[in-house]
This record gives structure tokens, C-alpha cells and sequence, in this order.
């Protein structure tokens, strides 16, 4: 086990910059998630750490280690590729003992190591099986067993839930969770799903177009986004963002409605800003303000309702069933503690 | 795939048209193209073997004699090249020297693909369109200079003239193949094996390798088949009867003057074809999938 710090690390591919600097310090046993959208360069910054890609500019260290000429056999890392990349040509087995006979370990070890791996993914009676004889996920287990197998300082997984069906996937997530709660190795999982994010990490890195917009547990992501990228990219479904202008301790939208404010952050009369909140923070109110029901989607549990306020859309949760029907006017109410603001200039958090 | 296709096959709105799979509609689309062809490829070797069997005076008389059949078949022409000439020695030679040869060009082919399609080196793509061109160079040009280097190299008449000439045809055919092949293989396999601990060449070994055997075995026989069947290199770098290959020394050993032994000669092309179409027999398969499709998962 150790820890990973990655110091001002930035990757050119030519001319292209695809990740612009960044510093993520990662702590002995963490389980940390880089997410964000596809191409916003997750993985390039994965297999940096791996030593796939070179590392253009800045550091990165492992333990007390600086490994940025370090060639990937030597870094003491696991990965998981999103394919799995098993050696097709290799047993179960095999594919699990492969790095161990490399380093030329003796037969009696590496049959114990490969045992209690296949153990602990369930994967006994596979083992004598060939991978294009496996189902998805039995594929996916036999990666992570090859990365248990070498007992490494640090486990990275890229995507490695994306090729399997929704259900599995749920399950998947639970099993790599207790895996590394019995492992406690250092881990960093790449994911552009940010519910996987959310459920799985001790912390978070959002990255968008290779910077970091915030690292964080997940809950005070969700809570605090640091700006309207995290805001709009955490949470399902996505933020409700209105643009205007602060007036009075309240919000005057571009529309000229206005819209509560629990407290307005201080000096800030007349500043253009966002208004955030999120659909499970509006709340069905007597006196709230008027809105128009556009759709109703019940799921059950809760119902989700889209409505017109004063020409803007909003996207509201309830647990309450809703009767209404398109075109009728239900009144709602923001949450006030948990209304986010936003400069509608550099999108950043204003301090409320 | 097939089951949807058998299921419309199997409709009854379907009666009263031919059906795809009728009778008729298979022999018309599958079996009589399929017969010609056969026809077509085996007739030499059928003319080929009729021709070894026949006694000379049938050879000459198609009057008399149809030439489509064998009369009074006799094994006179087999004994006279077995016996009175040295066939088994140029068979051996040929065998040795084709085997050589491949080997020989497999190796170099191996290490040069690898080395241009995964290090990707600065200028790899050039090396290879460079490699490609050398093969474009036709042998009636090429075996001028190299007779040239064979003879300064004190080589002429030794197999070696052949084992160290046919790579220079053999080795850029076997890279460019060889290159579609290692293109094949995910790349991801060989960076986990490298994050696993595996050096290159233990790479090359232990994954490209076993996963590139249809690959090798293809350019395998593509180079055997070459050198075996090679004439113009063989012609002019050797010289001792007995040091000959198979396809210049039937020509030149059972054709004397303007007499042409034909019943020697049709058994020395039969015999000499036969260890290559063994070869591709037995490899068929891989042969086959090497050309088709690369490997899956
Ligand atoms: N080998 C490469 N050469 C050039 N550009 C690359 C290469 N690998 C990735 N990129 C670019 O870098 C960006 C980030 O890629 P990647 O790290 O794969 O994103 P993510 O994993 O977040 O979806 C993309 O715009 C991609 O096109
Ligand atoms: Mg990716």
C-alpha cells in the first residue's frame, strides 16, 4: 500500500494539451474516483500513473517514490483495462498466475495466491476455463483477480463496469467496494458515471477538460459543488439552473420572477448570478409560487414532474404522488438552505 | 442470423417461389460453380498423373489412344526418375533449402514487424513502405548483383546462394503480412502485460506470439511455397546436377536437347507438389482464419 500524490502533472499529446495540470494527493488505502465526461482525459491521466503515457510536465509519486521514469513493471501498480485484456490464449488460471511467474515466484505460492483470489471472487470452478468461455461479468472477475493475485501497492481500474448490463453492474460496484474494504489498497477507478462515483468513493476528483473542478467526499460534492460544472454534473437529475440577478435579498430571473433566497451572500445587491436547486430540494407548497405542470413522469417512489415558473423550466422530484395534469398550476417552494448561487461570470460558488 | 433465415425460409407465403434453399436454387448457386472450380484446379494434377503413366508410345499417339485415359499404365516413368536420375537428392536439397529459407525469413520477419508496428520508433511507417518497395523489385532484375555478391562471397553452388537469397523476396512479404497480423492483436494485452512485469521480448513470447500462430503459419507456408516453387535463383546460382532444386533440375536433367522426357518430367511436377500440398492441407485452417479474421477477444 501506499500513497499516490500527483503534483502540476500535465500531458501533451503534439501540439494538443489534454491534461492542463493537475494535483491530486491520494492518501495510503484511499479509494479515490476520477470522474467526469468522455474525452475530459481520465484515462490518459490513469495511464500516466501506470506508466503507459508519459508524464510531459509536473510529478508523480508513489509512496515516497518519484516514478515519473519509473517503467510500469516497476511501479508495483494493478490495472484493470475496460476490456479486461485477458490473455485470450491463457486459462483462468494463467491469466491470474501470469505476472508471478514472471517474477519467478515458486509454484507452491503461486498456487496459494492464485487460490485465495479465486476465492475471493468466486471464481473456483472457472479456473480451468478460457476467458472467451466466460459471461461478462465472470471476465470482469477474472481481471481484478489477476490484479489481487500481485498484492500491488496501488489497484487502477478504467471504466471497468462499462461493458456490463445495468444489473450486473450494481452488484459489481458492491463486490470492488468490499474488496477494497477487505484489501485496503490504495485504489483509483476511472468513471464517467457519476452515480458509480457517488456510491463508491471515499473521494472524488472531477475533472472536466483536464483540469480539476473538485475533489471532495462525495456528499459534499453534492452539497457544495465548487461551480456550475460540478453542480450541473453531480446528481440525477440535474440541477435546475436559472440565469439573473440578485435584488433586494431575493433572485430576479432575466424573466423578471423572482425567486426566494434563504440569505444572500453579503454585498452582493444587483450581481448577476445563477440560481441553482435541485429537482429533490422543490417542495409542493400552499404558498409557493405558481407553476404549470409541462410532464409527469412517476417512477414509483417518487414522481418527477416537469413545470413552467414565469417562462422558466424547472425539473421538480416529489415523494408525493402527483395528480395533476399537463396544464394544470401546482404551487412550489425551493428548499432555501439548500438553494445554490453561482457568479454568471466565471461560474464559481458564491459564498451562500 | 441463421435461425431468423431458416424461420422466413420457412413460411408459407413463401410456396410457389423458389425458395432460397430449394434444390435446384443449391446446385445452381453452390455445387455446379463449385464443381468447375474444382475442374478447373484439379485438372493438371490429372494430367499430371495420367501423363507419369502412360507408356511412350501412348504419349505420342492420340489417335489411336484417347488421351483423357490411361491405356496400359506402367510405373517405367516413376523408376527411370527415381532410380536413373538423382530426384531424391534434388527433393532433399529443395526440402532443406525451403525450410532454411522460411526459417530464416520467418525470424528477420518477426522482429521487423514487431519493431514497426508496436515500438513505433521515429520513421517506422517509412521502414516499412521502404521494406514494401524492396519487395516490388522483380528477381530478373535483382539476381544480376546478387549473383555478383553470391560469387564474392564464395557461395555459388552451395545452398547457401539459395538460403541467403530467397529472404530478400520472402522477408519483406513475410513483414508486410506479418504487420496485419500483429495490427490485430489488441494493443491493451500487451500493456497489461506490461504492467504485469514482462519485458518486450518476454511480450513477444509469451502474448504477440502465441497469439499470432495463424498469422506465422500463413507466412510460414506463403515462403515455403515461394522457395520450393523459386526458379530463377536456383538457375542461375547452382550448378552441380545433384546440388539442384526440384523445379530447375527436372527441367534441366530430363530435357536433353530438344527431348523432352515428358513422362519424367509430369512425375518429377507431381512428386515435387505433393510435400506442398501436404503442407497446406494440414494448415488449412489457420491459413484460412489468417486471412479472414484476427483474433477475437
Ligand atoms: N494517444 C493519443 N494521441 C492523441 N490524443 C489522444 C491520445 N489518447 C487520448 N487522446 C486525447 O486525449 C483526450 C482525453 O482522452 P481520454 O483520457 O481517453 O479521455 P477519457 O478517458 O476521459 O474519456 C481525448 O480528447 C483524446 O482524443
Ligand atoms: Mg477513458
Amino acid at each position: 500500500m501506499a500513497s499516490v500524490d500527483i503534483i502540476d502533472a500535465a500531458k501533451s499529446f503534439g501540439a494538443v494539451r489534454v491534461i492542463k495540470g493537475v494535483n491530486i494527493p491520494i492518501g495510503d488505502g484511499e479509494f479515490v474516483i476520477l470522474v467526469g465526461p468522455s474525452g475530459c482525459g481520465k484515462s490518459t491521466l490513469l495511464r500516466m500513473i501506470a506508466g503507459l503515457e508519459e508524464i510531459s510536465e509536473g510529478q508523480i509519486r508513489i509512496g515516497s517514490r518519484v516514478v515519473n521514469d519509473v517503467p510500469p513493471k516497476e511501479r508495483d501498480i494493478a490495472m484493470v483495462f475496460q476490456n479486461y485484456a485477458l490473455y485470450p490464449h491463457m486459462t483462468v488460471a494463467d491469466n491470474m498466475a501470469f505476472s508471478l511467474k514472471l517474477k519467478q515466484a515458486p509454484k507452491s505460492e503461486i498456487t496459494a495466491k492464485v487460490d485465495r483470489a479465486a476465492q475471493i471472487l468466486g471464481l473456483g470452478p472457472l479456473l480451468q476455463r478460457y476467458p472467451r468461455q466466460l459471461s461478462g461479468g465472470q471476465r470482469q472477475r477474472v481481471a481484478m483477480g489477476r490484479a489481487i493475485v500481485r498484492d500491488p501497492q496501488v489497484f487502477l481500474f478504467d471504466e471497468p463496469l462499462s461493458n456490463l448490463d445495468a444489473k450486473l453492474r450494481v452488484q459489481m460496484r458492491t463486490e470492488i467496494k468490499e474488496l477494497h474494504q477487505r484489501l485496503k489498497t490504495t485504489t483509483i477507478y476511472v468513471t464517467h458515471d457519476q452515480i458509480e462515483a457517488m456510491t463508491m468513493a471515499d473521494r472524488i476528483v472531477v475533472m472536466h477538460d483536464g483540469i480539476v473542478e473538485q475533489m471532495g467526499v462525495p456528499l459534499d460534492l453534492y452539497d457544495r459543488p465548487a461551480n456550475l460544472f460540478v453542480a450541473g454534473f453531480i446528481g440525477s437529475p440535474a440541477m435546475n439552473m436559472i440565469k439573473g440577478s440578485i435584488r433586494n435579498s431575493s433572485f430576479e430571473t432575466e424573466k423578471g420572477n423572482h425567486l426566494p433566497l434563504g440569505n444572500a451572500p453579503a454585498a452582493s445587491e444587483g450581481r448577476r448570478a445563477i440560481y441553482g436547486v435541485r429537482p429533490e430540494h422543490i417542495h409542493l407548497a400552499g404558498d409557493g409560487i405558481p407553476a404549470e405542470v409541462v410532464v409527469v413522469e412517476p417512477t414509483g417512489a417518487e414522481t418527477q414532474v416537469i413545470v413552467k415558473a414565469g417562462g422558466d423550466e424547472l425539473t421538480c422530484v416529489f415523494r408525493e404522488r402527483i395528480t395533476a395534469k399537463p396544464g394544470e398550476t401546482i404551487r412550489i417552494a425551493p428548499e432555501l438552505k439548500v438553494v445554490h448561487l453561482f457568479d454568471a461570470d466565471d461560474g464559481r460558488r458564491l459564498s451562500a | 442470423m441463421t435461425d431468423a433465415v431458416q424461420q422466413v425460409a420457412a413460411k408459407p407465403a413463401r410456396t410457389g417461389v423458389i425458395s432460397w434453399h430449394s434444390t435446384p436454387r443449391r446446385v445452381a448457386t453452390i455445387y455446379l460453380p463449385l464443381a468447375c472450380f474444382v475442374v478447373v484446379l484439379l485438372f493438371p494434377f490429372y494430367w499430371m498423373t495420367i501423363t507419369t503413366l502412360k507408356p511412350n508410345h501412348e504419349l505420342y499417339n492420340y489417335k489411336d489412344y484417347n488421351p483423357f485415359f490411361v491405356h496400359s499404365p506402367t510405373l517405367v516413368n516413376v523408376k527411370k526418375l527415381l532410380f536413373d536420375t538423382e530426384y531424391p537428392q534434388w527433393l532433399f536439397t529443395t526440402m532443406s533449402i525451403a525450410i532454411a529459407a522460411t526459417v530464416l525469413s520467418i525470424f528477420a520477419s518477426v522482429l521487423a514487424a514487431y519493431a514497426i508496428q508496436r515500438l513505433r520508433f521515429r520513421g517506422s511507417q517509412w521502414v516499412g513502405l521502404a521494406i514494401y518497395l524492396a519487395y516490388l523489385v522483380p528477381p530478373s532484375i535483382l539476381f544480376i548483383p546478387l549473383a555478383t555478391m553470391v560469387f564474392k562471397l564464395g557461395l555459388y553452388d552451395s545452398p547457401f546462394a539459395l538460403i541467403l537469397t530467397y529472404p530478400t523476396f520472402l522477408i519483406p512479404f513475410c513483414t508486410w503480412l506479418l504487420i496485419g497480423y500483429f495490427k490485430s492483436i489488441p494493443y491493451e494485452l500487451e500493456e497489461c502485460a506490461m504492467i504485469d512485469g514482462a519485458t518486450r521480448l518476454q511480450i513477444l513470447r509469451k502474448i504477440t506470439l502465441p497469439l499470432a500462430v495463424p498469422g506465422l503459419i500463413s507466412a510460414g507456408i506463403f515462403a515455403f511455397t515461394l522457395s520450393w516453387n523459386e526458379f530463377i535463383y536456383a538457375l542461375a546460382f547452382i550448378q552441380s546436377s545433384e546440388k539442384k532444386t526440384v523445379p530447375v533440375a527436372v527441367l534441366t536433367q530430363l530435357v536433353q536437347g530438344d527431348d523432352y522426357q515428358w513422362g519424367a518430367l509430369m512425375a518429377g511436377a507431381l512428386f515435387g507438389s505433393i510435400p506442398v500440398a501436404l503442407f497446406y492441407s494440414f494448415f488449412v485452417d489457420y491459413y484460412v482464419s489468417s486471412l479472414t479474421g484476427a483474433v477475437k477477444e
